[in-house]
């Protein structure tokens, strides 16, 4: 129920990753216990969030690009870089869709330019390290979905010749 | 219809619209309280002067499955500056379920001087309404609240269960396939541990989201209600009910509804919902 139980060092065995800019942003978090400190870092990513730009896409947004279970009606789209690198964008139509900004803001930082081979690896337990006590119930599983949803255009890309 | 005394309900008084919150900003006598699912949505912008109250922090006992007691109570309104004179309005998101959540606790306290914003915080944010992110600091009340009283408002398992065996209304707002048993949790939310589907025996299927007008998240009309709860599913104002659903958010809406605006004499929120009954040894179960 958004609270989770176990201890840090757990954690970070459970979710390391071997993308050092999304592991620099955990280890940031994994800094601030204090809910508050973290709400404020959200928030901050979610301030910070780009949508897509109309080069890439535009409205109406197409299905495919569609995130399933994110609430917040979220959309991603993964460009692959002749060097194997990816880049994201995100779409978040709910005006409320904090969490999600917030998260896609932290996955185009610390994924983009990342190759998609490592990307394709990433961890949806990510999200319970970012998030902690500030997910909510329905926020969980739609986070999750939006990593879920990465990784997927990820491994496709990757097993896709540039 | 957009007035809501004319809308027929038995108590127009506890629902107050965005533009009468919104006239009423700097009246001191106003308390506003946002309550949310989402934990970094006050944060993030809230209606000015708005405080936050959080339904696992400040509302549910940290150790206990339970509310707060009375000296949690009383620190909570002191927190909030709020005194029994305080008439405290409360909207939230997920369509006000925390917001009903909420005043649904405070009425445990009997603190009746208690309303809910219409619509909640997605139709103020539709209106394109001011928010802000600063956080309103109000002095400290000496707030002498009631022991907590449950017997009225709310249903525990014993209760549920010789309502149940009496055949009285039960009313289970989820959605239909967890009425079903087909699935144990809302569409999109996790497993909270329910190790058995379907509903508790005789109960009827009235999912939350029929009181409401699905473009604005409004309540619909006594009229409209009366068609649904009473015509078509056979409820009697005057018979005691029991509304439930997972953990009791989505049957505070349900409750709200049945008693202040269809005007049930005898309505209680079974909170224990769907995680105590369906993890229960021996008790009935239907799908």
């Amino acid at each position: 129920m958004g609270e989770h139980g176990g201890s840090a060092d757990r954690e970070v065995n459970e979710t390391m990753t071997s993308l050092p800019k999304l592991e620099a942003t955990l280890e940031m978090f994994d800094a601030f216990p204090d809910p508050a400190d973290r709400t404020n870092m959200l928030l901050s990513y979610a301030d910070q969030f780009r949508e897509v730009p109309p080069e890439v896409a535009t409205r109406p947004f197409p299905e495919n690009h569609h995130i399933p279970q994110c609430e917040s009606d979220a959309y991603v789209w993964a460009l692959k870089n002749p060097d194997g690198t990816l880049r994201l964008h995100f779409a978040v139509e709910n005006p409320s869709g904090v969490s999600a900004k917030a998260l896609a803001t932290i996955l185009d930082r610390t994924l983009s330019g990342q190759p998609a081979v490592e990307i394709a690896k990433v961890n949806c337990d990510i999200v319970e390290r970012i998030f902690r006590r500030n997910i909510s119930m329905g926020k969980g599983m739609g986070l999750m979905a939006m990593v879920d949803a990465v990784r997927a255009l990820a491994k496709r890309a990757a097993a896709t010749p540039a | 219809m957009s007035n809501i005394e004319d809308r027929g309900y038995a108590h127009p008084e506890v629902l107050v619209s965005t533009e009468w919150v919104a006239q009423h900003l700097n009246d001191p006598s106003i308390r506003l309280i946002e309550s949310n699912e989402d934990t970094l949505l006050y944060a993030s912008g809230h209606i000015p002067g708005s405080v936050n109250v959080d339904w696992t922090s400040d509302l549910n006992d940290q150790i206990r499955r339970d509310y707060i007691t009375r000296e949690g109570f009383e620190q909570l309104m002191s927190r909030i500056g709020a005194t029994k004179d305080t008439t405290v309005v409360f909207y939230g998101d997920k369509n006000n379920w925390w917001a009903c959540y909420a005043f649904w606790v405070f009425q445990l306290f009997g603190h009746t001087n208690a309303r809910v914003m219409d619509g909640g915080r997605v139709k103020w944010e539709k209106e394109q309404r001011a928010l802000t992110r600063d956080v309103p600091s109000y002095a400290k009340s000496a707030y002498k609240a009631e022991e907590r009283s449950d017997a009225k408002h709310r249903a525990f398992r014993d209760d549920v269960m010789a309502h149940m065996q009496a055949k009285r209304q039960l009313v289970d707002v989820r959605s239909p396939d967890e009425y079903a048993g087909t699935r144990l949790h809302m569409p999109d939310y996790p497993n909270e541990g329910a190790l058995r589907g379907g509903h508790i025996p005789g109960a009827k299927s009235v999912p939350w989201a029929r009181a409401i007008n699905p473009d604005n998240g409004t309540f619909k009309t006594a009229d409209e209600l009366k068609k649904i709860y009473c015509d078509e599913k056979q409820l009697s104002p005057s018979q005691p009910t029991i509304a439930y659903c997972r953990i009791g958010e989505r049957s505070s809406h349900t409750w709200f509804a049945l008693r202040y605006l269809l005007g049930f004499e005898n309505v209680r929120n079974y909170d224990g919902s769907w995680t105590e009954w369906g993890n229960m040894v021996g008790v009935p179960i239907e799908k």
